[in-house]
């Protein structure tokens, strides 16, 4: 017998998989439409990669990737990107009245609520004049590249929430995140990694807030669709290391014969999830090999060690700037860098000073080997937190602010050198074009080349969206 | 060969178009159209959103979900004239006949196919006779067909399933062999494999109804109420974690306990309802009672600094509808926490009406929640003996005998006129004092403080010592749990869009949805949830029993009769048999809600029996198995895979219940975890080799390995696990320390247990891990692998012994280290087979 004929009847029950099955329907496709199976190549095992299901695109894209640089805490923008001299001006007097009524309000409630001055200067940056705080000397120069966007709110007010939010357009948990998103819809283009890698890092200032795994989580989707964590301490990825005393050869004889009796198994039963686990257990197998590679930064020039500031394995958020790029070579659809020390609410003069310093250079770098490399074109990088600060003092820092906050884009089909929206002159509102979370993620969406509103998924019932029945694409940043 | 290559072309290519949506349109329209089964769910995907229940977003004044809306009078002409599809403006719009605008709108990204649109027709040319949703319906006990001429079928069951096969010209498959019937049930009702010395009895027994005897030794096994726990506690959201933010621990295995409990016992399903949503306000409610009610304490709950105290009573309130909702009614009732639900009838004001039960539970809204303890009965009877004992000695210590006064007599004698060290200042004054001088109050404590140091009463002293230490003891052994305690109910407003900052909206009292029978009407009173759960298990609730006999039959059949396990609902799908689920209802209901004879009724159907393997025609014909002319193949849960491992090595621990376990975890995996930062601590001895239901659920962080084979978080109820199948869970069962350890006491196992040649051996891995012999050829590949594994361990004795050091497992002293090392290897790839963790 044929082994392929099993794959090949299995196709009429697995093409029309639904979600009660985990919408493995595609995985057997993927599989027939492999040249190689198809010629009945001995050698070569059924793949496994997932096409994505917006196939073909909705729109021509202009990106092909995200990388997305999580700045966990909430950034205070108005230490960062949204300069407001009259904030200044106004230093402890009362925040007016009609700005801060009947609004909600985290670990002020209740305080007497004045103004705080913008703790560094900012100056104007590269041939565009975009104004950045002096605490990024790095990301100053490439300001050019820059899409500041300074008028984004959130609707949720503490971090846990936020972040919710942020990832998945609702606060309630158990939907899909944004990275899980784009892998169902777009597909991956390695073979050998997953479509959504998450990495963290952890800096010395603020407080270190917790980060949920449901940040990376595919809530209703497949659960193959998850963000999988790459570490840089410890195993990369968790259970990627052979056992001890088990080396490749080793553990290559025993997924050998696994597959063997599997395909044993499967002339019996004809069952099309063996198939999906042998590709599987091929997949793991090549994890092994291409994680450790991945991970492994000693090829890597000086010069770009220099130019990101790192040597690697340091956890820090520059080798995980580092390790993106990687991903993005490789393939990888949504790369995840979270890095968490924004909390300023006390002593922030210094601390958003220490944090801002963590991720400059990385960030930086990041955007000049990319471009060095001809992939920012068709990379979008996001870099920002689930919310802002408050221009009202607490103490010697700033509350959670989600009225109004600042994040930047760059890269693939994003206009550089330009500022878009404002808040108001006390950075409390944001007041002119205003983008929700739901604009970003429909921006976001619109550039890879997917129409946010065709990007659905039917769970209890309904047709679920990354942006709910929101979202708007900016239009004016688009390139 | 060119032939073949050929046909594969043409299935491809068939599966594409069928990809694209378009097969389904080609299947021959009913010949009867039925509005429930065919029209209601082309009408709700369609056009409820803009033409349902919801009033505030209800365009052209327009209702297509009533009867009223539909068949009524209008002014603007008729929507349906029954049978008369060319003069009906549903059907016109549908097509867009002429120059109306076709419906739905093309910016609603909705279009119904032309077969949707054939079957409206049909449906107005037959009368357009309309129905109301059929789970809203009273179900009642449908007649069991009757089949001429079949002798196919062991129960009511079985005549429902046949007859629908036979209208289709299917036959069901023949009965499976009784090995994989007996790890069918092993898994389905206790989550575990069968041994060998278990198959091989069940093969032995000629007894007619040695089935049937099966079934009863499992359903009675104590494993069973943890297979069917595991189950409930993904619906209700089980964890040991609060879930948001610092996500920290809380005591509430008691509950987890108690299910599993409830489920040993047979505790009718009514009983069980009442106990989780009121078991605090039943009357003289028992410890079990109180335990259960924490049920209503398994959300997500906060303690962020600067968390709002009204935003999160409002989250708290709003998840509440979300489970109760969905775990007994099967309705997305948390769809109508902002506005009217698009698709059923539930009104934003129902949703908050229906919040209000739980008003009174009484908890922190931001912050750690109180835990209560509760003793055991026998924690309770040893407590009250201690303290009868506390109180007797207390009382010899403060009865004042002659004999002590008289030892207090020489004892003043002896601190007189010498220099007091040690004395309190108090007692030194008195001594100072004449005695005839001292006030009563003085001379009292003087005696106190003499019978807390005379000799005489030293051994009473140090009795009572000891018992207040063994009641320390004690009290720290009470587990707490969280418990609902009702207090004053907080007010309960309708939030406008669901924005809880908004204190405009009605203030509501605790009600059920109008459209949902029975009516629930209490006089004089505000209704509890006490009243909430009667109305649920009312004999005219056309929900609970349905959604519930639903569940179960998906845990046997591996999906639903209704597939969307959560929506019974407009949006939900149409069970693939509606009779049988009706009467599964009714029979369920008139047997006391007996959830055993109601598992035992599914398993020992024929349905149940057959065999899973599929044909080519099936296959073709119903690729989904919506007729169950087969049963099902699919993968293990998570904590099944892991239980499934350790009980093939000998490994695991069967200890029923207690608090959660620590077993072994990749370090560094809780780093993201703050106030307090935490590191996991694995667990050691036998508390390491527990099922995966008592694995500890951490919700920001569960466990990665049950994760990746699909564990949910339980933040949110989850009625149905995905099953997928993809690299990661590849990287646990070869690399995860627990399966390694497995394998080397599997192989263990092997060696001393499997005879003495490798083709012994290699069958006695088999027989335990898939209960079959291996055949020739998997024998070879095995045998191969052994000796080349065999070899290689000869020449390198530290990978062997490094190999063997995995796990806290002792080494066994007597076998050579590579020969285990060797068998290891086998043992590890048996235990990665697919096989292995298929219950088919």
């Amino acid at each position: 017998m044929n082994p392929l004929n099993p794959l090949v009847l299995s196709l009429t029950r697995r093409a029309f998989l639904g979600r009660s099955s985990a919408g493995m329907g595609m995985l057997a496709l993927a599989s027939l439409l492999d040249p190689g199976v198809l010629r009945g190549a001995p050698t070569r095992l059924p793949s496994d990669r997932w096409q994505g299901v917006v196939n073909p695109l909705h729109l021509a894209p202009k990106a092909k990737r995200v990388i997305y640089l999580y700045m966990a805490g909430g950034p205070s923008h108005l230490e960062t990107f949204d300069y407001r001299p009259r904030l200044a001006q106004m230093h402890g007097k009362p925040m007016p009245d009609s700005l801060t009524r009947g609004q909600p309000i985290a670990q002020l409630q209740g305080a007497k609520l004045t103004c705080f001055a913008p703790q560094h200067p900012f100056k104007k940056c590269g041939q565009s004049g975009q104004e950045i705080a002096e605490i990024f000397p790095q990301l100053s120069q490439v300001a050019d590249d820059l899409c500041i966007i300074r008028s984004l709110k959130t609707e949720a007010i503490n971090h846990d929430p936020a972040h919710t939010f942020m990832n998945t357009g609702t606060t309630i948990s158990g939907r899909p995140a944004m990275g899980s998103w784009l892998w169902y819809g777009l597909g991956c283009q390695s073979e050998n990694l997953p479509g959504f890698v998450v990495m963290t890092s952890t800096g010395r200032a603020g407080q270190q807030q917790p980060i949920s795994a449901r940040q990376w989580h595919s809530g209703f989707l497949p659960s193959r669709f998850q963000g999988v964590e790459f570490r840089s301490k410890g195993e990369p990825v968790l259970y990627v290391k052979n056992p001890k005393g088990i080396d490749a050869q080793r553990q290559r004889d025993v997924v050998d014969a696994v597959r063997q009796l599997n395909e044993l198994q499967n002339k019996v039963v004809e069952d099309p999830e063996i198939a999906t686990r042998i590709a599987q257990y091929e997949m793991a197998f090549r994890m092994q090999t291409s994680v450790p590679e991945l991970m492994d930064l000693s090829k890597e020039s000086k010069k770009i060690l220099d130019l990101y500031g790192t040597s690697g394995g340091d956890g820090s958020f520059a080798a995980n700037c580092l390790l993106a790029r990687r991903l993005a070579e490789r393939g990888v659809r949504f790369i995840q860098l979270y890095h968490r020390d924004w909390d300023h609410h006390g002593n922030i003069k210094n601390d958003v000073k220490v944090t801002a310093g963590e991720v400059d250079r990385g960030a930086a770098a990041l955007l000049r080997d990319l471009k060095a490399r001809g992939m920012l074109d068709e990379t979008l990088v996001i870099w920002g937190g689930e919310f802002g600060r408050t221009p009202m003092a607490q103490g010697s820092g700033r509350d959670h602010h989600m009225k109004g906050f600042s994040i930047w884009m760059a890269g693939g089909g994003i206009k550089g050198g330009i500022t878009h929206g404002s808040t108001d002159d006390f950075g409390y509102n944001a007041v002119e074009d205003v983008v929700t979370v739901h604009d970003m993620h429909a921006t976001m969406l619109h550039l890879l080349g997917v129409d946010h509103k065709r990007l659905t998924y039917k769970f209890q019932g309904r047709d679920f969206r990354l942006t709910d029945v929101h979202g708007n694409v900016v239009k004016k940043i688009l390139a | 060969m060119r032939t073949n290559n050929w046909l594969r072309m043409v299935m491809i290519g068939a599966a594409l178009v069928s990809l694209a949506g378009l097969a389904r349109s080609e299947a021959p329209l009913p010949r009867v159209v039925e509005f429930n089964h065919h029209v209601r769910p082309i009408l709700s995907d369609n056009c409820f959103a803009c033409h349902g229940p919801d009033e505030n977003t209800r365009k052209g004044n327009l209702r297509l979900d009533t009867e009223e809306g539909v068949l009524g009078a209008r002014k603007e002409g008729k929507v349906i004239v029954p049978g008369e599809p060319e003069r009906s403006e549903l059907y016109l719009r549908l097509i867009g006949h002429g120059d109306r605008q076709r419906m739905p709108p093309a910016r609603f990204g909705k279009k119904p196919t032309a077969q949707q649109i054939a079957i409206v027709r049909r449906w107005i040319e037959q009368g357009a006779k309309w129905q109301k949703h059929w789970s809203l319906l009273a179900a009642r006990r449908h007649e069991v067909p009757r089949i001429e001429g079949s002798t196919w079928g062991r129960n009511a069951i079985d005549a429902f399933i046949l007859a629908r096969l036979e209208q289709e010209g299917l036959k069901p498959s023949a009965e499976a062999d009784r090995r994989t019937l007996i790890r069918r049930l092993s898994f389905d009702l206790l989550g575990l494999p069968p041994t060998p010395e278990q198959v091989d009895a069940f093969l032995a027994d000629p007894a007619p109804d040695a089935y049937e005897k099966l079934v009863d030794r499992l359903l009675n096994s104590k494993h069973y109420g943890e297979r069917l726990a595991q189950y409930w506690l993904d619906l209700v959201r089980y964890a040991d974690t609060g879930g948001y933010h610092s996500d920290n621990h809380r005591d509430i295995a008691l509950y987890r306990d108690y299910v599993i409990d409830a489920f040993n016992t047979n505790k009718p399903f009514d009983q069980f309802t009442l106990e989780q949503l009121a078991g605090d306000l039943l009357p003289q409610a028992t410890r079990a009672q109180k335990i259960a009610s924490g049920y209503n304490r398994l959300l997500m709950t906060t303690e962020e600094g600067g968390a709002q105290e009204k935003e999160y009573r409002a989250k708290y309130a709003a998840d509440r509808v979300r489970n109760v909702s969905v775990v007994w009614l099967g309705l997305t009732m948390g769809c109508a926490e902002c506005h009217d639900h698009k698709f059923d009838p539930i009104q934003s004001k129902e949703f908050y009406r229906f919040a209000a039960f739980f008003a009174d539970v009484q908890e922190r809204a931001v912050g750690r929640q109180v835990q209560d303890r509760l003793p055991t009965p026998e924690q309770a009877q040893q407590l009250k003996a201690i303290d009868e004992k506390i109180a007797v000695l207390q009382k010899r210590l403060n009865t004042i005998t002659p004999e002590l006064e008289k030892a207090q007599a020489e004892w003043e004698k002896t601190q007189m006129g010498k220099e007091r060290k040690g004395l309190p200042r108090e007692i030194g004054a008195i001594l100072n004092t004449e005695p005839a001088q001292r006030t009563p109050r003085q001379k009292e404590a003087l005696a106190n403080y003499h019978r807390s140091i005379t000799p005489l009463l030293q051994s009473v002293r140090q009795e009572l010592a000891e018992v207040q230490k063994a009641k320390a003891d004690l009290l720290a052994k009470i587990p707490a749990t969280l418990i609902t305690s009702a207090g004053a109910p907080r007010m309960m407003r309708v939030l406008p869009r669901g924005n809880w900052l908004d204190d405009s909206g009605e203030v509501v009292a605790p009600g059920v949805p109008a459209s949902l029978a029975p009516a629930l009407s209490v006089k004089n009173r505000r209704a509890t949830r006490l009243d909430l759960a009667q109305w649920m298990v009312a004999p005219e609730n056309p929900l609970v029993a349905r959604v519930f006999v639903n569940r179960l039959w998906k845990l046997t059949f591996g999906q639903g009769i209704v597939r969307t396990l959560d929506d019974f609902g407009s949006q939900g799908t149409w069970p693939s048999h509606p009779q049988l689920l009706d009467w599964l209802a009714v029979e369920f209901r008139e047997s006391g809600w007996d959830i055993k004879k109601m598992m035992r009724l599914l398993v020992t159907s024929a349905t149940y029996r057959q065999a899973s393997t599929v044909n080519a025609e099936l296959r073709q014909r119903d690729p989904y198995n919506y007729l169950l002319a087969r049963q099902a193949r699919f993968r293990l849960d998570a904590e099944l895979v892991r239980d499934n491992a350790l009980s093939i090595s000998g490994l695991l621990n069967e200890t029923i219940g207690g608090p959660s376990v620590k077993p072994y975890q990749p370090a560094g995996y809780w780093a993201m975890l703050n106030f307090p930062k935490r590191e996991w601590q694995n667990d050691s001895g036998a508390n390491l080799y527990r099922r995966g239901l008592y694995t500890y659920w951490c919700r920001t962080f569960p466990h990665p390995s049950l994760v990746a084979f699909d564990a949910p978080s339980r933040e949110e109820c989850t009625v149905e696990r995905p099953r997928s199948n993809t690299p990661l869970q590849a990287l646990v069962l070869l690399n995860d320390p627990i399966y390694v350890e497995a394998a080397r006491a599997f192989a263990e196992r092997i060696v001393k247990e499997g005879g003495s040649t490798p083709e012994s051996r290699i069958q006695f891995a088999f027989r335990q891990a898939v209960n079959r012999r291996a055949v020739a050829e998997e024998v070879k590949i095995v045998a191969a692998l052994y000796q080349k594994h065999r070899a290689q361990f000869q020449g390198d004795r530290a990978a062997a012994a490094a190999l063997l050091t995995i796990g806290a497992h002792p080494l066994p002293r007597e076998i050579d280290p590579v020969e285990l090392a060797a068998w290891t290897s086998v043992a590890r790839v048996v235990l990665n087979l697919h096989e292995t963790i298929t219950r088919n």
